[in-house]
């Protein structure tokens, strides 16, 4: 299998399709970029061939890093002249950003990819031009991490990763109890556990409910907000506490009500009874209860599903919230 | 005039002759050879199937096919599988619904995917279709038990209701008494995803005692090992079967009534089910395991030297999907015993125990794959999970099975590359699109460079799917897909530092895919905009639950972007957190 791929057999004339366009705006656009930022092919090479080094040198504890290293190197500078080629051809009329293009999100995301420790091949993202708003730019001054499979809180932090439908994830979480990464012996020992569980269980001639149903129902689950036609689910595997899943939860329904944001106050504490709403969860056995009571271990094992409720409809939740319970009332969507 | 009469046909030897066309592909061609066959095509046409519900629009599809008695919809991008999907981002099909009930009386199946369905929807149907014969709701929401009371009470000649995969409101198992005694039609039941348990168990075993046809029955979790044997004999020409429950306390009377009542089944050829699975009963199985095709264990956490014994007595298995059950100690997966037990294995999918686990590198490696490579030659289809993998395996995988059609490998975490060179997955991948000629679906993972996506461009002629996570250097690799993959139809990335050039460079491309998925990458609001402006055959839409994507500079990357080639213009029933890029959309909502 050649390296030096054959690439369909790619001039530097045929660069396959290219956006068509009878614009003279767009041409003209198009010759803009190219004497606006020639520099970027330059930068790019110079950036590729300094962090080639730099990447070398940082892990020469990889046994493969070193001896395939003059291979990379000329792979790599072949993959930077062609990507060079690439740019001039491809004529992207865009003059999108600049050297600023950074990502800079909310500091309250999930993490992704861009956050996990870099690999050693990584080196080459610090190499795309700099029009290009890429995640790798920050990871430049992060050379140093390790790479041996990253750590698996970072797999089970990740959403949609790994690539597995929720209704099998649920049944497999329910298995397995697992919700943080744990010692391999508890591991073992929780399988066990499970087992002798599920005997008792059958042993009892329990209510033919789901052998597993007493280990907890982690996973996606709905949430419901007075008001708001559509529902949403959420994780509970990403949260560790109730305020963290307060907070996403707010973030979720005030921010995407868009337009209802006017005539909806913002419940501001969905915890502590001082908003317009308040945080239900219906349990195991079908009864509507507030979030809050118990231990957050307790109530991951009996929450089926989230309700945020006007605080005007709740009637005999639970007799703590009955003193708090308020005069005022919220306007109706 | 001689000469014309000479040349055509009477449009009924037509219509006869485009009756034994069946594939859609063929109808589309036939369609265009000219404007008579087009028209008598369109008459005669009585299936419609479209891979993506906002491509267009009821109206169109009524308009241009009158005659339809079976429509199949496919709703949200794949991607919405794994929650990458807001909830809410639409695949609505009430509005369907709705038009076809005028349109279409003579409707008899439907068939969704990914689609939300309500209750008023489920109704809808059963009010409006007096021939309605088949239901399948694959991987659906929306809905629950009172919709599909509609359907059993009103549906007199219902033959299918498949619910695989979709998620029910669980109101009541009451439902199933819903259908008259006068149904004796049924031939396909699948309530396997429902939760309650109170499926109505007696209303189900009269269901199944009155339709002599009933050849697959997958049964819920909640149906416990006890009642499957009363099933069984009910129905002893079952082909398909999914039971409830496997584990119960090992009882000899019930064990050999359900020995009894498996082997009673003849004909029976896939198995599926077996959630919790008490081992000692799977030997229950040995009298018809030899004539079983297809066995779906993957609910079921059985230790490996179980999974070894029963996969031993199915030689003729030619599908497979199980739960990899991981010990440290043990090395031996069972997938070798497998290789040398199923010679005619097709499809192979192995799933881990326990994502998110600390594991010990014993487990969930290579090897089983390799195994099974080795000893069958015939698979076509693999879905696999571990986490550790090697080029040197993947070259040795492709060789040995050269007729792979969908290959989807996930390597646990993310950027994982070769254990044993610390390379990059690149040759490896490499390898299967060069050997795997008719490779159709293709999943990556694993560290991998731009060089993969120069390898799959090149050699990947055939491939229709491709899936994409935490890839690939610059925008050089998308570009080698999207100029190189010729019969690319869905392409869905996610983690990868693919920007707005390759996107735009090859926009033309996009108009002749089904869909486009990119999530946390670098694909620039502006570009997304312009792509918009200038592609009017494209739907671009932007999603973001934050915050809108004007409120930053146009040079920030959006979230998540769906593109998608539409007749029907951009769609009005976006939810807040998705904005379209056409023009003629206002953006600000």
């Amino acid at each position: 299998m050649s390296e030096n791929g054959e690439g369909g057999g790619r001039t530097r004339g045929h660069m396959g399709p290219i956006i068509i366009t009878p614009s003279t705006t767009f041409f003209s656009l198009l010759i803009l970029h190219l004497t606006q930022n020639p520099y970027n092919f330059l930068l790019f090479l110079v950036m590729e061939g300094g962090l080639v080094l730099l990447g070398g040198g940082a892990n020469g504890g990889g046994s493969g890093g070193s001896s395939g290293f003059s291979t990379n190197e000329s792979a790599m500078s072949e993959a930077s002249s062609y990507l060079a080629e690439t740019e001039l051809e491809l004529g992207l009329g865009l003059s999108i950003g600049g050297p600023t293009g950074k990502i800079n999100k909310a500091s309250g995301r999930i993490l992704t990819a861009k956050d996990f420790p870099v690999p050693r091949r990584a080196s080459m993202n610090g190499g795309t031009p700099p029009s290009v708003t890429v995640s790798g730019t920050k990871r430049a001054a992060d050379q140093s991490v390790p790479h041996d499979g990253g750590s698996p809180t970072a797999t089970s932090q990740v959403v949609g990763w790994p690539p597995i439908r929720s209704y099998r994830m649920n049944s497999l979480v329910n298995n397995n109890q697992a919700k943080a990464p744990r010692a391999e012996e508890e591991h073992k020992g929780i399988n066990e556990e499970e087992e002798e569980e599920e005997d008792k269980a059958i042993k009892d001639g329990s209510k033919q409910k789901k052998p597993n149903e007493n280990l907890g129902h982690i996973g996606f689950i709905k949430v419901n907000m007075d008001g708001i036609r559509i529902g949403r689910k959420v994780d509970l595997n990403a949260h560790s506490s109730y305020h963290s899943l307060a907070s996403a939860l707010e973030n979720m329904f005030v921010r995407s009500a868009g337009a209802e944001k006017q005539q909806l106050t913002m419940p501001s504490k969905l915890l502590d009874g001082s908003s317009e709403f308040v945080l239900t969860y219906e349990d195991k056995e079908g009864d509507w209860m507030l979030v809050g009571d118990v231990p957050w271990m307790m109530f991951l094992t009996s929450v089926r599903r989230l309700r945020i409720m006007k605080t005007s409809e709740v009637n005999g939740l639970a007799p703590r919230f009955h003193e708090r319970n308020r005069t005022q009332r919220s306007k109706l969507i | 005039m001689q000469k014309e009469m000479a040349y055509s046909f009477p449009d009924e030897v037509l219509k006869h002759v485009f009756s034994f066309i069946q594939s859609d592909k063929d109808r589309n061609a036939v369609s265009l050879v000219c404007k008579s066959w087009y028209e008598i095509e369109r008459w005669c046409r009585r299936k419609v199937f479209i891979g993506n519900c906002y491509a267009v629009s009821p109206r169109m599809v009524i308009r241009r096919f009158p005659e339809v008695r079976s429509i199949e919809l496919k709703g949200k991008p794949h991607f919405a599988d794994f929650n990458l999907v807001p909830d809410g981002w639409g695949g609505y099909v009430l509005q369907w619904i709705a038009e076809m009930a005028g349109a279409y009386p003579w409707l008899g199946e439907i068939r969704l995917k990914r689609m939300v369905v309500t209750d008023e929807s489920l109704e809808l149907i059963a009010k409006s279709f007096k021939n309605f014969k088949v239901l399948v709701l694959f991987s659906c929401e929306g809905f629950s038990t009172d919709g599909l009371a509609a359907i059993a009470a009103s549906c007199k000649n219902l033959r299918e209701l498949d619910l695989r995969e979709s998620e029910v409101d669980d109101l009541s198992g009451h439902w199933l008494a819903q259908f008259p005694e006068t149904c004796t039609s049924l031939v396909s039941l699948n309530i396997s995803c429902l939760g309650s348990d109170e499926v109505s168990f007696s209303a189900l075993e009269r269901l199944v005692d009155r339709c002599p046809n009933l050849r697959s029955l997958q049964l819920n979790r909640a149906v416990t090992l006890d009642k499957i044997a009363n099933i069984l004999r009910r129905a002893p020409q079952l082909v398909d079967f999914g039971t409830g429950n496997y584990a119960a306390e090992l009882q000899p009377d019930v064990f050999s009534n359900l020995a009894g009542a498996f082997s009673s089944c003849k004909e029976l050829k896939s198995l599926s089910g077996f959630w919790d699975v008490v081992p000692a009963y799977l030997p229950a199985l040995y009298s018809i395991c030899p004539r079983l095709t297809s066995l779906n264990l993957s609910y079921a956490t059985i230790q490996s030297p179980d999974l070894i014994k029963l996969v031993s007595h199915c030689p003729r298995l030619q599908r497979l999907l199980f739960l990899i059950q991981v010990l440290d100690y043990v090395e031996d997966s069972g997938l070798e015993e497998l290789a040398s037990s199923c010679k005619d294995l097709q499809e192979l999918r192995v799933f881990p125990s326990d994502p998110f686990g600390v594991e010990p590198n014993v487990s969930l490696t290579e090897q089983g794959l390799v195994a099974v490579s080795l000893g069958c030659p015939k698979l076509q289809s693999v879905l696999y999970f571990c986490r550790r993998m090697s080029n040197a395996a993947l070259v040795t995988i492709a060789q040995n099975c050269p007729n792979l059609t969908r290959f989807r490998l996930c390597i646990i975490e993310p950027k994982t590359p070769d254990y044993l060179t610390l390379d990059p997955l690149d040759a490896g991948f490499g390898a299967i699109v060069e050997h795997c000629k008719d490779l159709r679906r293709l999943s990556l993972s694993g560290l991998l460079t731009d060089h993969v996506f120069e390898y799959i461009g090149t050699y990947g002629k055939k491939l229709e799917m491709l899936s994409v996570a935490f890839a690939g250097d610059s925008d050089l690799g998308l570009h080698h897909v999207l100029s190189g993959c010729e019969s690319l139809r869905k392409l869905e990335i996610r983690d990868c530092p693919f920007g707005d050039k390759a996107l735009l460079a090859n926009a033309a491309k996009l108009e002749t895919m089904r869909s486009l998925w990119m999530s946390s990458c670098a694909v620039s609001f502006g570009a997304c905009k312009l792509l918009g402006q200038k592609m009017p055959k494209l739907n671009v839409e932007v999603i973001d639950e934050t915050e809108p994507p004007d409120s930053r500079p146009e040079s920030y990357p959006v979230d998540k972007l769906y593109i998608y080639k539409s007749v029907a213009g951009p769609r009005f029933d976006m939810p807040p957190f998705v904005w379209s890029m056409d023009e003629a959309v206002k953006i600000l909502h």
